[in-house]
């Protein structure tokens, strides 16, 4: 690996490490979620390296935070490490399935059809009240974290150093895929599919793989945003949840992996404010901050950092 | 013993002309504009806050001839079609052509989140009840059931929407354009064609459907914030099923998804909403296009 990208890596997670035991605890909570949202939003991107575009990402990020939801309320599981691997495993599983259809899909199809996984699965959430609570959703007891119980007073901190944990190995994991042959080819693919396939890539297999992977990535934030919020309900599978991911993926960016985070970070910390400051446009507020984006930075707030830097140089 | 199937058969049929009437004016502007405009829910609100508000300002005092509601509603659908409509497409759309496809679908997202505030700071928050228009045509008796009136004024809206629509494509030289502009925009523009005047022609016709939408369901509902949420994806599966950018297939989507909701309602009403999209997932996989192809010209 790059040292200068080893040493920048290092400097960030001491950086947000060390936020943590300054912010007051509603930041603390803002910031896990929007790291943990981060994770689903990356995997977004992982997609549109291929020129896919998800519309329906909260599929995983629903399924694994039910799978959790099930695990605490049904079966006991209490400890965090085990409900992070069943959230992932679940989605891994679901979209291994999947994935075997949408794999052949592109553009607008790709698009419409994972939408469509999603808002039935929501419409299953919604309606089968006995197993999933119906649109109340389940509540989610705090699990212990590696054995340990944690106290109320610590909660906050510890989610959010287990979601900085995370965050930071899936950062590792994703920079090591992008740089690997198959992050090569999907890159390849998305440029043009049908020079892949003579030069002898497998396409569906590329893009099957991403794709589990990137609903894995999705799950893994789904089970740290149940945790973290410490309940779930069928919003997390409906198409604004997932056109939300979009959203906040072209507002950070796709040219780097630690742009999803950043325009996660940016996207939590406006909602709320703009929440706070005028409740009845929030929404108006991200809208117009997106078309600002859109139209004075198409490269996302991610290349807002590269142009200073151009600039120095 | 033929009642329920006659109930499902009239429900659906109701429910399908609604769909119609909503996802008409989203497969118009996707198969000329190529943009899937996640705004139309914004504008079937608007025409339905516009429509009821209007609704609620003619009745005030009883002045007026009630059926000159309907004229009123059409009238709101109108005015909010041809306002947003340009002021949408040539104040941002215009700039999207050409961009990538989750570009053009995030500023229409953008647009939406807008659009939801903006109602909201200019209706208010409390709902509007303009109720009035549902109850004057009277009901009638069928199977048991009694029906209003109403809900064949809004399949007679939705046909001859869906029959204007065809008459405009096929049979005129606007239409003519549109067509040519469907298969290729470039040759198009070498030809001679004003493409910006065709696309702004072609989004503001499909603005001014939503809000007919909008507007000839405020009688039914309570018209709150928020409506515009559940519309767009229910539109999304009807044109999806249909055949992305066909209005022949948005009335075949529609009425497939009128059908089965309907008949699902009756039947197996915990299944209701999944069995809307089971069908949109069990299309896609099956005839990915839809069931109403757009023609693809294949260019290599």
């Amino acid at each position: 690996m790059n040292r200068q990208i080893l040493l920048t890596s290092l400097l960030l997670l001491t950086l947000f490490g060390g936020l943590g035991l300054v912010l007051p605890e509603w930041v603390i909570f803002l910031m896990a979620l929007a790291l943990a949202k981060g994770l689903v939003v990356l995997s977004v991107v992982l997609l549109m390296r291929a020129g896919l575009v998800s519309f329906g990402q909260g599929l995983f990020y629903a399924a694994a935070a039910y799978a959790v939801g099930f695990a605490i309320n049904r079966w006991g599981i209490g400890e965090a490490t085990v409900l992070l691997a069943i959230g992932v495993m679940a989605s891994i599983a679901l979209a291994a399935l999947i994935g075997v259809v949408i794999a052949r899909y592109r553009e607008i199809f790709f698009g419409m059809l994972s939408l469509a996984f999603s808002m039935a699965f929501y419409g299953v959430l919604v309606k089968a009240y006995d197993v999933t609570g119906g649109s109340d959703g389940m509540g989610i007891a705090p699990p212990t974290i590696f054995g340990l119980v944690i106290p109320p007073e610590r909660l906050r901190l510890t989610v959010y150093y287990l979601v900085l944990i995370c965050v930071a190995i899936m950062l590792y994991l994703i920079y090591r895929y992008i740089q690997s042959p198959l992050g090569t080819l999907i890159r390849a693919i998305r440029d043009n599919e049908v020079r892949v396939a003579y030069l002898g890539g497998s396409v569906h297999r590329a893009i099957y793989l991403t794709y589990v992977l990137a609903a894995g990535l999705g799950g893994l934030g789904g089970v740290l945003v149940a945790i973290n919020v410490g309940h779930v309900d069928p919003e997390l599978a409906y198409w604004t949840t997932s056109g939300e991911f979009v959203f906040v993926a072209l507002l950070g960016g796709t040219g780097s992996v630690f742009a999803p985070l950043v325009g996660a970070i940016a996207y939590e910390l406006v909602k709320s404010y703009a929440f706070k400051f005028s409740p009845y446009t929030w929404q108006m507020t991200l809208g117009i901050l997106m078309l600002g984006i859109i139209f004075l930075l198409p490269g996302g707030l991610w290349s807002l950092g590269q142009r200073l830097r151009r600039r120095q140089v | 013993m033929f009642t329920l199937p006659l109930i499902i058969l009239a429900d659906g049929l109701v429910f399908a002309s609604w769909l119609f009437l909503i996802s008409l004016g989203l497969t118009l502007i996707y198969g000329v504009l190529r943009i899937l405009n996640i705004a139309h829910g914004s504008l079937y609100a608007l025409g339905a806050y516009t429509g009821a508000a209007l609704i609620i300002a003619y009745f005030d005092g009883d002045k007026w001839w009630p059926p000159g509601s309907f004229v009123v509603l059409l009238g709101a659908a109108l005015l909010v079609g041809l306002v947003a409509g340009p002021l949408i497409e040539r104040g941002v759309l215009r700039r999207m052509y050409g961009r990538d496809p989750a570009v053009q679908l995030i500023v229409t997202y953008a647009l939406f989140l807008i659009l939801e505030d903006g109602i909201k700071l200019g209706f208010g928050v409390d709902p509007y009840y303009a109720y009035k228009p549902f109850g004057l045509l009277g009901k009638v008796q069928l199977a048991g059931v009694s029906y209003p009136y109403y809900y064949l004024l809004l399949l007679i809206v939705a046909i001859l929407a869906g029959g204007l629509l065809w008459v405009l494509i096929n049979r005129t030289r606007f239409g003519r354009l549109v067509v040519a502009v469907i298969h290729d925009p470039e040759i198009s523009t070498a030809l001679g064609i004003n493409l910006p005047v065709i696309y702004v022609v072609t989004f503001t016709l499909g603005a001014t459907l939503a809000a007919l939408g909008g507007a000839f369901t405020a009688p039914m509902i309570a018209v709150v914030p928020g409506i515009a949420v559940e519309v767009i994806v229910l539109a999304f599966a009807v044109v999806v099923i249909g055949g992305l950018g066909s209005p022949e297939g948005a009335a075949l989507g529609a009425l497939i998804v009128g059908l089965v909701r309907a008949a699902a309602v009756h039947l197996i009403p915990e299944l209701e909403l999944f069995t809307i999209y089971l069908v949109m997932t069990v299309v896609l996989l099956i005839r990915p296009q839809g069931l109403f192809p757009q023609v693809e010209v294949r260019r290599i």
